[in-house]
């Protein structure tokens, strides 16, 4: 469970291949600044936006504050997987008036001592927000850097007292197909689902997520409360949470119903197993024009691989 | 408009997404991850080139327009330079040429597989689209050969499933155009319009 050895994250820069990491160049930004600079004069239109969300008051964890560049507001904001909000990379911005994230809560249920349903201020009253810097790897092979403010996952649960049965815990997203219009196709099983082994569940590093750069999260992102699990391929990362549900039995999640030889329930980030239609050996950095290396668990093994001793992460993909 | 006038618009249209892509490129516009988004809109645009290239002979057939038939050709290039596009952008931008990873990626997925079969078949149309090749060829050969359009068509399509991770609209919809379109040639056929033929009409 609880790994005694997590502590700073400074092998980061160790483990990335230096020299990819020297080399790396903004592509198109940094070329389509200069040209436009040179040619039309400073133009507001691609100026990058800041968060409009609520600014959020947190303090800043040393211990995840990796040495990366941080993936821009704009792209991290703009380029979004959010299937209730439309399956395009850009429609969940597009889209994110749809969901009305306030007033929020959230019911926590199955083998709890205390069960309940909570406003969403009642849940996070009591966890102080920090802010912790995690790389997200996309199951697509792109990835991000991203700025998160929350508060472990495990604070939360152990609130709510799981009973000595409680194996799993069980995330759902809001279903209200009448807002989110994406849920009137059947695209993927609504609602969308994930799920944590419990000891994944009370690793540190497994976040909820309120906001990010700062701010409250944008609806696209998965306001107002999220999941981040940054070993783990982004599909993990549920957004937009009103469930949250302790069980014995391992809970179905969406993209396992969906194509269960695509995605397992573990998808901890492996470059050895490769995506049926596509390698996850490398990935592409938004932002960066070279594919880099993909780390196993995402560059988290000091932290999670104790968790999976004994697993054959190639059947338990 | 003299229907040459036109063609010779149809085909500065055609590079019309082209320009369009490039400039928005330029920009900055195509989002966080511009090379995703140019490798999906040539694909994308090879395949609308590939339905107008099919639509030509029901259209003129319908509305008498005989002289549609010039458009065929054009279109045919089009759909092809887009694709040849869209292949250049995966090997050269998305796998950057590492041959390694490209011929293992044609081997172990069935949408690569099938996206490079299909732009391999469109090849030998491509070259035979200049008036030399059907001269060459004498016409009824030539239009054998096009005929891999049909073959073509399908296995774009698949190409198109076989990427698509769940939501299947937009693959539907292709399928429903191309099932019109090919779908009119064979009540065509079966309405015994083509019996007999002696190399003047085609089923092309």
């Amino acid at each position: 469970m609880a790994n005694k050895s997590w502590q700073a994250d400074l092998k980061d820069r160790d483990v990335t291949d230096p020299q990819l990491y020297l080399n790396r160049r903004r592509f198109i930004k940094g070329s389509a600044a200069s040209v436009a600079a040179l040619t039309l004069g400073a133009s507001p239109t691609w100026a990058s936006p800041s968060p409009t969300g609520k600014p959020l008051q947190h303090d800043k964890n040393a211990a995840f504050a990796p040495d990366e560049a941080l993936t821009p507001y704009q792209d991290v904001s703009d380029y979004c997987n959010f299937y209730e909000l439309g399956t395009g990379k850009g429609d969940p911005a597009k889209h994110a008036h749809w969901l009305r994230s306030d007033p929020w809560s959230v019911t926590i249920e199955g083998e709890v001592a205390k069960p309940g349903t909570l406003s969403l201020e009642a849940l996070l009253k009591p966890h102080p927000l920090e802010e912790r810097i995690y790389r997200l790897r996309c199951v697509e092979a792109w990835s991000m850097v991203v700025p998160w403010l929350g508060f472990p996952l495990a604070d939360l649960l152990k609130r709510f007292e799981p009973t000595s049965r409680a194996k799993y815990v069980a995330f759902e997203t809001l279903y209200d197909p009448t807002t989110l219009k994406g849920q009137k196709h059947d695209i993927i099983h609504w609602p969308y689902a994930e799920g944590l082994r419990m000891d994944e569940a009370m690793n540190p590093l497994s976040l909820m997520a309120v906001g990010l750069y700062g701010h409250a999260l944008p609806n696209q992102n998965g306001a107002p409360l999220r999941l981040v699990v940054p070993w783990k391929y982004g599909f993990k990362s549920i957004k937009s949470i009103v469930t949250i549900r302790l069980t014995e039995e391992q809970p179905p999640t969406a993209w396992n119903r969906h194509a269960p030889q695509e995605y397992g329930f573990y998808a901890n980030v492996n470059p050895d197993v490769d995506h049926p239609r596509w390698s996850q050996a490398k990935e592409r950095r938004i932002g960066e024009f070279f594919k880099r290396k993909t780390l196993p668990f995402n560059g988290y093994g000091d932290y999670v691989a104790g968790l999976y001793q004994g697993m054959d992460l190639s059947v338990h993909f | 408009m003299s229907w040459k006038r036109a063609r010779l618009l149809l085909m500065a249209l055609s590079l019309v997404p082209l320009l369009w892509y490039g400039q928005q490129l330029l920009d900055n516009r195509l989002g966080a991850n511009p090379i995703e988004a140019v490798i999906r809109a040539s694909g994308r645009w090879s395949l609308y080139l590939l339905l107008a290239t099919l639509a030509v002979t029901p259209l003129l057939r319908l509305f008498h327009l005989k002289p549609l038939g010039s458009f065929r050709r054009p279109l045919g290039v089009a759909c092809f330079g887009y694709g040849l596009l869209h292949l250049l952008l995966y090997v050269g931008v998305d796998q950057f040429f590492d041959g390694a990873a490209i011929w293992k990626d044609i081997l172990k997925r069935p949408f690569i597989t099938m996206g490079v079969a299909t732009l391999l078949l469109m090849l030998p149309l491509a070259l035979t689209s200049n008036n030399a090749m059907v001269r060459q060829l004498g016409g009824r050969r030539w239009k054998r050969l096009h005929r891999l359009i049909y073959l073509i068509a399908p296995m774009a399509l698949l190409h198109l499933y076989w990427l698509t991770k769940a939501d299947y609209r937009f693959a539907y919809q292709m399928t429903v155009l191309v099932a019109l379109l090919l779908g009119y040639r064979v009540l065509h056929l079966a309405r015994g319009h083509f019996v007999g033929n002696q190399g003047g009409k085609s089923v092309t």
